[in-house]
């Protein structure tokens, strides 16, 4: 148990979750998924939901090859959903940790 | 490797943030100066500039970087310096308004929109450093922008100064009327308390205390707007279901605090300090302490019930945050600044909410009267008097009290003063008018209370 503790406190993995939410439409998890080829982000698991009409996604990624910090991803990510009208977020998966597991 | 978070709680956490203003409210950095003393004072202010700008240069990039990558705004990025009167005193010169602005100087260059600092402890008596730092405060706040200022006038352990309390009267006074074109607001600036603690991370009241390390990272969380929706869902729940919501909620913000102090202590390589657990309120609205103790079902705040609300509120917030994070301190409670929250605003300008019903509330949570207007000929002596009740509360109770008071020149009750940004506007109240001044003027030292002896 201790391990585990220990385990989920540190930060120094570089992985990070996206969500998408939106309208659904064609292409969506294709257009997501090729922003992040092309920047050499690994896919680590996806779910994908509908919710109250809203297509929603939850990505987990890691970034430790990426060719781009975090930072420049989320701007790739936005310019990304503006282009289809969807909301992409992206941060470290830290902060879901810390707030949800102790 | 399988996504190890329920929908509901990575949505959970989005929604807090873009939707119910949690952020980190500062990350403030502790910077000791006590190396920074010389015989002459503008060696005294080069140093202290020298120190500040490479101690700190990274910050503000820090702040930003972790607020990016963990999508949690960080709203302010803040320094904290030793008290300056223990860092002047070695000079001979008494005007210490140079060195004000060398910590202005130093907190422009570095990026941060707050300094504090510009700070003596004099629960006891005076020094010749904190006479002269005194002295210079209302010059110091008129000529800079970011520089704080803090006097502590008792503790528990000392008792009242009830010289250095009526000495702050006047210097409140002096520092409206020096500032009287921009609203008084150097007055916003400049904090007196009962029981200063080192290592509090917020304005106006920070300092770096004499106990604290070289460098250190202290962080203050803010989620009142997080605290509110919480308790709107649970319209009927009894108190036990209410202190479980807010401890819950506490624990999820204060978390947010901690992994944020850590992450930027690891990046600027300097130990972390605390995460201080208040509720801090913004002029936003949705982020107000009142609307919270208003949701617990309070008509107005003010009425009678308040103070019963707000230390429940208190409380639990005290017991959820405990858990969440390794090192707690600074003042960690509720925060009820008047014009930093639009609901104390609505309040005080229906009347449901007075000095006095704020005097009571301030025993029950942190920290004091604060960010409180009062008419323009509110004189010396009624101030020394508003100050010595709230330090009385905080020697009583072992608690930090402060009053951070602003008399606005010309200014008459039902008015509003403008300071803009998180300071807000402030409705100028009324306080008593009977005067108070042979009481003040007597002298000395109110003696430390029994319950001071605990040896």
């Amino acid at each position: 148990m201790l391990q585990k503790n220990s385990d989920i406190m540190k930060s120094s993995q570089n992985r990070a979750i996206i969500t998408v939410v939106g309208t659904d439409q064609v292409g969506i998890i294709a257009r997501v998924s090729m922003a992040l080829s092309n920047q050499n982000v690994n896919i680590l698991d996806i779910s994908q939901t509908i919710l109250q009409d809203f297509f929603t996604m939850i990505m987990i990624v890691d970034l430790e090859n990426a060719k781009i910090s975090l930072q420049e991803l989320q701007v790739i990510l936005k310019e990304n959903g503006e282009a289809i009208g969807v909301q992409i977020n992206a941060q470290h998966e830290d902060i879901f940790k810390f707030m949800h597991r102790i | 490797m399988p996504i190890s978070f329920a929908p509901e709680e990575i949505f959970e956490t989005i929604h807090m943030i873009q939707a119910e203003n949690l952020d980190i409210r500062t990350i403030t950095m502790g910077i000791s100066l006590r190396d920074c003393s010389c015989e002459r004072i503008s060696n005294t202010a080069n140093k202290i500039y020298d120190k500040i700008t490479k101690r700190a240069e990274n910050l503000v990039r820090v702040g930003e970087d972790i607020s990016k990558e963990y999508g949690i705004p960080i709203i302010n990025k803040r320094i904290s310096v030793t008290p300056i009167s223990i860092v002047a005193e070695s000079s001979a010169e008494e005007d210490y308004v140079i060195l004000a602005e060398a910590l202005d100087k130093a907190a422009q260059q570095v990026g941060v929109n707050f300094i504090g600092g510009f700070s003596a402890l004099v629960h006891k008596g005076f020094t010749k450093g904190d006479e002269c730092l005194i002295k210079s405060i209302p010059r110091s706040l008129a000529v800079t922008k970011r520089v704080c200022s803090s006097v502590n006038v008792a503790t528990t352990r000392a008792g009242i100064n009830m010289d250095a309390v009526y000495r702050m009267g006047r210097i409140i006074k002096e520092t409206a009327e020096l500032t009287k074109d921009q609203g008084a607001i150097g007055c916003a600036k400049l904090v007196v308390f009962c029981n200063a603690v080192e290592d509090n991370p917020f304005m106006a009241g920070a300092f770096h205390g004499v106990g604290e390390p070289e460098v250190v990272i202290n962080v203050g969380v803010s989620g009142p707007g997080v605290v509110l929706n919480a308790i709107k869902s649970k319209p009927y729940a009894d108190f036990g279901t209410l202190a479980d919501i807010i401890k819950h909620t506490a624990f999820k913000i204060t978390r947010m605090g901690e992994l944020t102090g850590r992450e930027a202590a690891k990046r600027l390589n300097v130990p972390f300090g605390i995460v201080d657990l208040s509720l801090a309120p913004t002029p936003a609205v949705g982020d107000s302490v009142s609307d919270i103790l208003e949701a617990m079902g309070l008509e107005r705040t003010g009425g009678h019930g308040t103070t019963a609300a707000l230390a429940m509120l208190n409380d639990a917030v005290k017991k959820g945050g405990a858990m969440a994070s390794s090192y707690v301190g600074g003042l960690s409670g509720a925060f009820i600044p008047v014009s930093e929250d639009a609901g104390m605003i609505r309040a005080v300008e229906e009347g449901s909410l007075g000095i006095d019903k704020l005097e009571a509330m301030t025993c029950v949570c942190s920290v004091g009267l604060d960010m409180i207007a009062v008419p323009g000929n509110t004189t010396a002596e009624v101030i020394a008097g508003i100050i010595a009740d709230e330090a009385a509360i905080g020697m009583i109770n072992k608690k930090t009290t402060a009053v951070r008071i602003i008399p606005v020149p010309g200014g008459k009750i039902g008015e509003k003063v403008e300071f803009g940004g998180l300071l807000g506007s402030a409705p100028i109240m009324k306080a008593h008018e009977y005067k108070p001044d042979v009481f003040i003027k007597r002298g000395g030292r109110i003696p430390a209370p029994i319950t001071a002896l605990t040896n």
